[in-house]
């Protein structure tokens, strides 16, 4: 059985406005990818930053990697986030100013790995992005912005890959692609893939799912 | 993909702003280093040129004028003294040595002076080419001169009346030149020294071993007939060069009052009244005369009488460089010190430029640093990112506005008289280095508020609420 690159026990959290939200605990073994399904306002979102180490929980634990997320304390939490987690946002937030390859280097960069364009064209490529690196955001579609996502959270070979709401407004088709996207990319990189969504269209590729 | 890279494309991305905030920056850099430089060089030139001179005796007047034309070389002289007054003055035992000084020309705005060997003692001179004149126009020249004009040894040139480069050309008085002075670094770097017999000929001063009757002879009837009031300047030239010939025959002398240049008749040009005209006192006939008198004292107990002597028992004045040149850098110490005042009201408002233009591009980069802070940027990382991002705007703003400076100096120095130009404008001085200090410091203040909001930038709030 593989090692479990993720835990939680007795997640709970408060929002600043009062409301508690509770979480059931969750486990999630390496290569066997994860879903954590619920409709909007159940808190997937905070579930997953909770799980990044974004947000402190109000009770309970997480475990990543075999490591107490919240016993590490500012630029270590960081630090660790930056070598063993990758997270695919709702939106793509790629900076502006820089190009879709300064975007996939700074991740390596920020992660303190060192800057290797060879493997940063390589990632392109698989996601039919090589001819775009050096184009800016703005002359990317809204696909090809999530592609370049996607490239920046698989760079440094994360241990666990964590994606908001990927197929979200997607058709079937693209949904379809998507998925088979985010498999394939994390397969290639080693990267356990845990993805929040709503979309009930998807629950069936998951053998290992949670419901909000 | 590095943090200077990163920096760098931030401020670029905000063209506009980032350029008004350089701008600021590189002209109040720019104004206080002229300001620096030029009250530096003041200061220097102040203290150098009066270094071994304790007194200047001349023509009754302002003392500051008579300091400025006699020392400096920036102004006109008050008027004239006698020379046997100057002489007896000298053999005061309470003066060491006592330098007279005759102004009246100029080559090419460079200031001739006739006077004595001794004066190169006063300012510690020595010859670098060629040797001390022995003669009349003989000349020795300062470095600068040399360099200038393209001067050397053997060389001849004529002066021009006046202490204006476009005075009256002393043709029939052509000066060579015999010596070349070794840098100094003082006024006398831009000065054309000769004998006192020099400056009295060329302008017909009778004088005790030079007769000007002598020039008649051979044809250069000068100032014997001119009127006392007119002098020189009653001469007008169409080609006001330093080496325009005259049409004058020896038996007219200067005594044309027009030309007559390719036919066409030359008006007279309007004399400049407030211009003290040396070689119009000269020519009033009151015997040798000489403009000032330099003095260095035997010693410090001199410097209580000497002047009260000069000042109340002769009709010569007394003027002390120290006194004088203080005053004078106080005056100008009000305009540097009001210009200095306008350069930090720019650096100021370039600070504040500064903080606004990366205040509003935190707003729209609000997810940019939450994106970083998810992917490992620590918020130390976020701060000093930010921080040097201001520094790098004034940083820059810093040293092209030391070139600015620069620039402006070396304008200001072309537009300067040449006697008076001593700005080393091409010369950086370690010591501006902090003045980019300066600005960096600015930079660094007007960066910290919003760097302090980029540390505390929320990945859960940015990227939560959207």
């Amino acid at each position: 059985m593989a090692d479990i690159v993720l835990s939680s026990t007795q997640l709970s959290y408060q929002y600043p406005q009062g409301t508690n939200l509770s979480f059931p605990d969750i486990r999630v073994q390496g290569g066997l990818h994860c879903l954590l399904l619920g409709d909007s306002g159940k808190g997937k979102t905070t579930l997953l930053h909770l799980l990044s180490g974004f947000s402190a929980p109000t009770t309970g634990e997480v475990r990543l990697m075999d490591q107490s997320l919240y016993a590490l304390r500012g630029s270590s939490l960081d630090a660790f986030r930056a070598k063993n987690l990758g997270f695919i946002f709702q939106e793509a937030h790629l900076l502006r100013n820089l190009t879709v390859a300064e975007n996939i280097m700074l991740a390596q960069n920020l992660a303190k790995n060192p800057v290797d364009e060879a493997e940063v064209m390589h990632v392109l490529e698989q996601l039919q992005l090589g001819e775009k690196a050096n184009s800016l955001p703005h002359q990317l579609s809204r696909g090809q912005k999530q592609r370049v996502a996607i490239a920046r959270a698989v760079i440094n070979r994360p241990a666990l890959l964590l994606a908001d709401e990927p197929t979200a407004s997607l058709d079937d088709n693209n949904t379809a692609l998507v998925l088979k996207l985010l498999f394939d990319i994390a397969g290639n990189y080693g990267s356990t893939l845990l993805i929040a969504t709503h979309d009930k269209r998807i629950k069936d590729q998951f053998t290992n799912s949670y419901q909000l | 993909m590095n943090s200077l890279q990163l920096v760098w494309k931030n401020i670029t991305q905000q063209l506009g702003s980032t350029l008004l905030s350089v701008l600021l920056t590189a002209f109040g850099v720019a104004i206080l280093c002229v300001i620096y430089i030029t009250g530096e060089t003041f200061e220097k030139q102040l203290s150098s040129n009066t270094k071994n001179i304790d007194l200047v005796v001349g023509e009754k007047g302002s003392p500051l004028q008579l300091i400025l034309s006699s020392l400096y070389h920036v102004d006109n002289p008050t008027g004239n003294i006698r020379l046997d007054a100057a002489r007896e003055l000298s053999g005061n035992p309470f003066i060491e040595l006592a330098v007279p000084i005759s102004l009246g020309d100029n080559f090419n705005g460079h200031r001739l002076i006739g006077t004595e060997p001794s004066y190169l003692d006063l300012y510690n001179l020595r010859i670098k080419e060629g040797s001390l004149w022995s003669d009349s126009f003989e000349a020795v020249i300062g470095s600068d001169v040399a360099r200038k004009q393209k001067l050397k040894i053997g060389d001849v040139f004529h002066t021009a009346h006046g202490l204006a480069a476009d005075g009256h050309v002393h043709d029939e008085h052509p000066f060579r030149i015999v010596g070349i002075l070794e840098r100094s670094n003082t006024v006398v770097d831009n000065l054309i020294l000769c004998n006192l017999e020099s400056v009295w000929d060329v302008h017909g001063i009778a004088h005790g071993d030079h007769d000007h009757d002598d020039h008649a002879d051979d044809g250069h009837e000068h100032s014997h007939e001119h009127d006392a009031a007119d002098g020189h300047d009653h001469h007008d030239h169409d080609d006001a060069a330093a080496h325009h010939q005259h049409s004058d025959t020896g038996a007219d002398g200067h005594q044309h009052h027009e030309h007559e240049d390719d036919g066409e008749i030359v008006a007279e040009r309007p004399r400049e009244a407030f211009v003290k005209n040396i070689g119009d006192d000269m020519l009033e006939a009151r015997g040798d005369e000489v403009t000032a008198l330099l003095v260095k004292y035997a010693s410090p107990a001199a410097m209580g009488i000497v002047p009260r002597l000069v000042n109340q028992s002769t009709d010569m004045q007394a003027a002390s460089p120290a006194i004088e040149s203080t005053r004078l850098f106080a005056l100008l110490g009000v305009g540097l010190d009001s210009l200095a005042v306008l350069a930090y009201v720019i650096m100021a408002i370039a600070g504040l430029s500064v903080f606004i233009s990366l205040y509003n591009a935190l707003k729209q980069r609000k997810y940019d640093l939450a994106v970083m802070r998810s992917m490992g940027a620590s918020k130390t990382k976020l701060f000093s990112l930010v921080l040097v991002e201001g520094l790098v705007i004034t940083c820059l703003g810093g040293f092209i506005g030391l070139l600015l400076g620069h620039a402006a100096l070396f304008i200001i120095n072309e537009q300067a008289s040449e006697s008076a130009a001593f700005i080393e404008a091409l010369r950086f001085n370690s010591r501006e280095l902090l003045l980019i200090l300066a600005a960096c410091l600015i930079g660094a203040i007007a960066a910290v508020i919003p760097a302090i909001k980029a540390y505390r930038t929320s990945i859960s709030a940015v990227l939560g609420d959207r």
